[in-house]
């Protein structure tokens, strides 16, 4: 078990050398990175200078280098906005963007499984249709227009919650709601579509040819084989919700690095992107990780075979 | 004497394929029990045709601005004209023929994004699969560093550094989503290869190509309709985000991610900028979604499954 | 010598998108205590299905039986095993009538310990604590002679192979001394020098244990050292039921016939082409009017495609559902 951890990590950091290096060559896909990060009425005088200053005019190799060392003690240069260091400006709204995700995906969890589960234990019965037709709502809402149109009921019509900012604890919730929705969807499909097939797996036949009671074939034999595939499709979603917060974050101005994203790219700030870029992959991969080591925890094939 | 034909038992090996006239009355019997798939095709015909017939539908040029009717509240509204069904936007431009036409961005977007992503993911899954080992492993790796990656994020990054064209989308989209077929393309030619059925083929002599069109394009189809469908749903909620943010089309040109933006602005004055838009979206996803849904419960167990 | 199963017209159909499968149709058989009974077919004859149907472990849709008794002379009294709910049918399951199946590799649980499957069914049927059961699950291990039990236990399937996982489906259908084991192919899936292991391990438990074994598969050659009586099923109804040896020696029905002929000989004297049955087995989408076998047979004759041929007496313990007398080589004029 521990081999196949170290083989994950070491694929973890080479995925991770890719992300850098994507990042790096973004910038220059048009050619000159300048002529992103400049007005275009820039005088030839200050796009040298800024050429200068950037280390754009050095050999592509040295500037790759230098990006990938100081990509690893986390040094991404100056925000050009903002004119201190990038890294520790993404940072700052890390805890913001963890809490949407994380309410986010309790919601998406606490609505999810359980119809679900109740989705594939009665496929067809009134409660299935019902999970179904929910979770292709889910699927079919664009989240930024849902975003606004909960502002508009909730916020401004309502009034049951603010409708900017992170400033009270209930700020929270529509757009925890809203990023959570596309999310419960997919987790109800899942869940549904694997308590499906793990009731038609021959194990549970032989359970029930012991003449188990319903409720132990049900709780022992297939929830634990529902759950472990689970972990994985919500590690994932996870992972998606921290990375794919923009909208929801622009929507609702919420501090996080979604918003910072959104006004980096408004500012052709692309030191910035750039270590937003890198970062949140950092992140997403570590969560990938983690879950890889749960589910290698919580199945005995893995954890204990070769 | 009766002449009943001796059928062989469906999953003995000497089974016969399936007629034509078969599988047709097997599909219209799948489409009357499982209405959805109906329903769902339905609503993206709709669009479909919305988006071909344009110009026959939509009376207003959705291009022309009328600042002097900007603003104006749907028909059925106080305010509203039966000429403005939807209602205009602040620049006076009729919100229904917009809407309408927006159908073609996103349908274009839709259609042209996946048919790169489809051709691109096939041949690259294709090659890896094929020729398995170091080739393959070669491919995969970057496709899995894609497959890993907050997409949402790098597609908003690259779109930044691109600007604003439909082109661009659809290539962004094209490119970004191919890794997905690659994958899926990438598993059916391993398992379809390790298969009784192609191994005794090669050992018959066939050649590659032979094989390929013989045994593996018809078994990469199912999944990949399916997948292309969803796909292309995703292809459009990712054109309206991008529009949203400012990094799709041209403002001009009449997208609902443009309209979006546009109408978030003005959310609680006059909310029905958003709404139909919005709408639109949503019906054309549910659709796409349904019909995803029914194509992959008709093209996938069908062709594995084993009667008994 | 008393029955302890009787199943009377048990019939058992699929509704598909295909049409109506009809698996079994009228399948009767009785059972005596103790008494070995095999079971042949090939793939589709409707013999698995009708044992599962016994026990309700029939997937219910698409699958409903129909029609028919089975009833069980049970040491707790006598009842029709189709007729039972489900709280009375997961009394009878693992407690009184044992199931073992066909694959190994798919039928326990992957992430459970070998030692607790076995063992929950002990808790469920006879009311031991966890250390008791964990105790007489030790000794079972043993029995079905899987070496080193206390590691054993806490074992997963994964770390076992096919033979030695299909020891622990025997233990675990025998660990409540149940009166009926329903073994459906068990050998099947194993390497042949495993079969036989598997075999004689059951002949152990079942000398040892008294216990009535019905023995479902499609290989002949593994019924004669093991069965007291044969069954043979053709497009899901019985054709033939024999002792033994009266099969072997003198088959009533031209299926059992070519089946025989169908089995490669070490004794052959000459080499010789194996010898197959002309066709395939129908397709159970089209209820039949006339005998099933009537497409393959050489003695088939106009009464064939009449009439479905009922069990006819051959010999004491011995009938065929033929039309044909093969043994005088005459039809029947009954």
């Amino acid at each position: 078990m521990l081999r196949y951890f170290v083989s994950k990590l070491a694929l973890s950091i080479l995925l991770l050398i890719g992300v850098l290096a994507l990042s790096f060559f973004m910038l220059r896909v048009t050619g000159d990175p300048v002529s992103l990060m400049l007005p275009r009425e820039a005088s030839p005088e200050e796009v040298a200078a800024f050429r200068e200053v950037m280390g754009f005019n050095r050999p592509l190799g040295v500037q790759f280098w230098d990006f990938i060392t100081g990509a690893a003690v986390g040094d991404f240069g100056n925000s050009l906005h903002y004119g201190s260091p990038a890294l520790p400006m993404v940072l700052q709204r890390l805890p913001a963007t963890v809490e949407l995700a994380s309410v986010g995906l309790l919601m998406a969890v606490i609505v999810g499984i359980p119809l679900g589960l109740a989705g594939g234990l009665n496929p067809g019965s009134v409660l299935d249709s019902i999970g179904r037709f929910f979770g292709l709502l889910g699927q079919s809402t664009p989240n930024f227009w849902l975003g606004l149109i909960l502002i508009l009921v909730f916020a401004v019509r309502l009034r049951w919650f603010p409708a900017f900012g992170r400033d009270e604890p209930k700020s929270v919730i529509l757009p925890a709601f809203v990023l959570g929705l596309a999310v419960s969807s997919q987790i109800l499909r899942m869940t549904r579509s694997t308590v499906l097939e793990v009731r038609g797996e021959d194990y549970i036949r032989t359970a029930q040819s012991k003449g188990l009671h319903p409720r132990t074939i049900y709780l022992k034999h297939v929830l634990r084989n529902v759950t472990i595939p689970l972990v994985s499709v919500i590690g994932v979603q996870f992972g998606y919700m921290l990375g794919g917060s923009i909208y929801i974050e622009t929507i609702y101005a919420w501090p996080g690095m979604g918003q910072l994203l959104q006004q980096a790219i408004g500012w052709r700030d692309f030191p910035l992107v750039q270590a937003l870029a890198v970062f949140t992959s950092v992140v997403v991969l570590a969560l990938n990780l983690v879950t890889d080591l749960a589910y290698t925890l919580l199945d005995p094939r893995i954890r204990y075979g070769k | 004497m009766e002449s009943s034909a001796l059928t062989p038992k469906a999953d003995s090996q000497l089974a016969v394929q399936p007629t034509l006239k078969g599988r047709l009355s097997y599909l219209g019997r799948l489409l009357w029990r499982d209405q959805s798939g109906v329903i769902g095709l339905f609503m993206f015909s709709l669009v479909m045709l919305a988006a071909t017939l344009a110009p026959l539908i939509a009376a207003q040029d959705p291009l022309a601005q009328q600042l002097s009717n900007s603003k104006m509240p749907p028909a059925w509204q106080t305010g509203g004209s039966w000429d403005h069904l939807f209602g205009t936007d602040s620049l006076g431009r009729d919100m229904f023929s917009r809407t309408i036409y927006g159908a073609r961005v996103s349908l274009t977007v839709g259609f042209f994004g996946v048919l790169i992503a489809t051709v691109l993911g096939m041949v690259i899954g294709s090659i890896a699969g094929y020729f398995g080992g170091r080739i393959d492993a070669l491919i995969m790796g970057p496709i899995s560093l894609i497959l890993s990656m907050p997409y949402l994020l790098f597609v908003v990054f690259i779109a930044a550094i691109l600007g604003r064209s439909l082109l661009n989308v659809i290539l962004i989209f094209g490119i970004t989503d191919s890794p997905i077929f690659a994958r899926v393309t990438r598993g059916e030619v391993l398992r379809i290869r390790e298969s009784a059925y192609v191994e005794s083929a090669i050992s018959a002599g066939a050649r590659w190509g032979r094989i390929i069109f013989d045994h593996i394009v018809p078994n990469l189809i199912g999944p990949l309709i399916t997948l292309a469908t969803f796909e292309m749903s995703a292809m459009i909620f990712y054109e309206a985000g991008l529009g949203f943010l400012g990094l799709s089309v041209p403002p001009s040109v009449p997208s609902w991610g443009n309209m979006l933006a546009e109408g978030r602005k003005y959310l609680s004055s006059n909310p029905w900028l958003t709404t139909f838009p919005g709408l639109a979206i949503m019906f054309t996803s549910m659709g796409m979604n349904l019909a995803g849904d029914w194509l992959r419960d008709v093209l996938d167990p069908r062709l594995r499954r084993s009667r008994k | 010598m008393s029955p302890i199963l009787e199943v009377r017209d048990l019939v058992t159909k699929f509704y598909t998108l295909d049409g109506v499968v009809n698996a079994v149709n009228g399948v009767s058989f009785s059972l005596e205590e103790g008494e070995t009974l095999a079971i042949v077919g090939e793939s589709g004859s409707g013999k698995s299905v009708s044992m599962m149907s016994l026990l309700g472990l029939i997937p219910s849709p698409p699958g409903r039986i129909e029609g028919g008794q089975a009833l069980f002379h049970g040491v707790h009294g006598t009842c029709d095993l189709l007729k039972l709910s489900t709280k009375e049918l997961n009394e009878v399951r693992g407690g009184q009538i044992g199931f073992v199946f066909q694959d190994p590799q798919t039928s326990l649980n992957p992430i459970l310990k070998i030692g607790d499957q076995i063992s929950e069914t002990l808790v469920r049927h006879l009311d031991m604590n966890q250390s008791q059961a964990r105790a007489r699950t030790m000794d079972l291990l043993g029995e079905v002679g899987i070496p080193d039990p206390q590691l054993r236990y806490n074992n997963y399937p994964f770390e076992f192979s096919g033979g030695m996982r299909q020891r622990v489906m025997i233990a675990i259908a025998v660990a409540c001394n149940p009166q009926i084991v329903i073994a459906d192919e068990p050998t099947t899936a194993l390497d042949v020098t495993i079969q036989n292991q598997v075999v004689n391990l059951f002949k152990q438990l079942r000398d040892k244990l008294g216990i009535a074994i019905i023995w479902v598969t499609h290989d002949l050659g593994v019924v004669a050292g093991l069965a007291e009586r044969v069954l043979v099923y053709y497009g899901g109804r019985v054709v033939e039921s024999a002792l033994v040896d009266d099969l072997y020696e003198h088959p009533a029905h031209p299926y059992t016939l070519g089946l025989l002929k169908a089995l490669p000989r070490l004794d052959a004297r000459e080499s010789r082409r194996l010898v197959s049955i002309e066709g395939t087995p129908p397709d159970l989408l089209t209820p039949l009017r006339h005998c099933p076998f009537a497409w393959r047979c050489t003695h088939v004759f106009e009464r064939c495609w009449q009439a479905i041929p009922p069990l006819y007496p051959v010999e004491a313990n011995h009938r065929t559902a033929c039309f044909y007398n093969l043994e005088k080589d005459i039809v029947r004029d009954d």
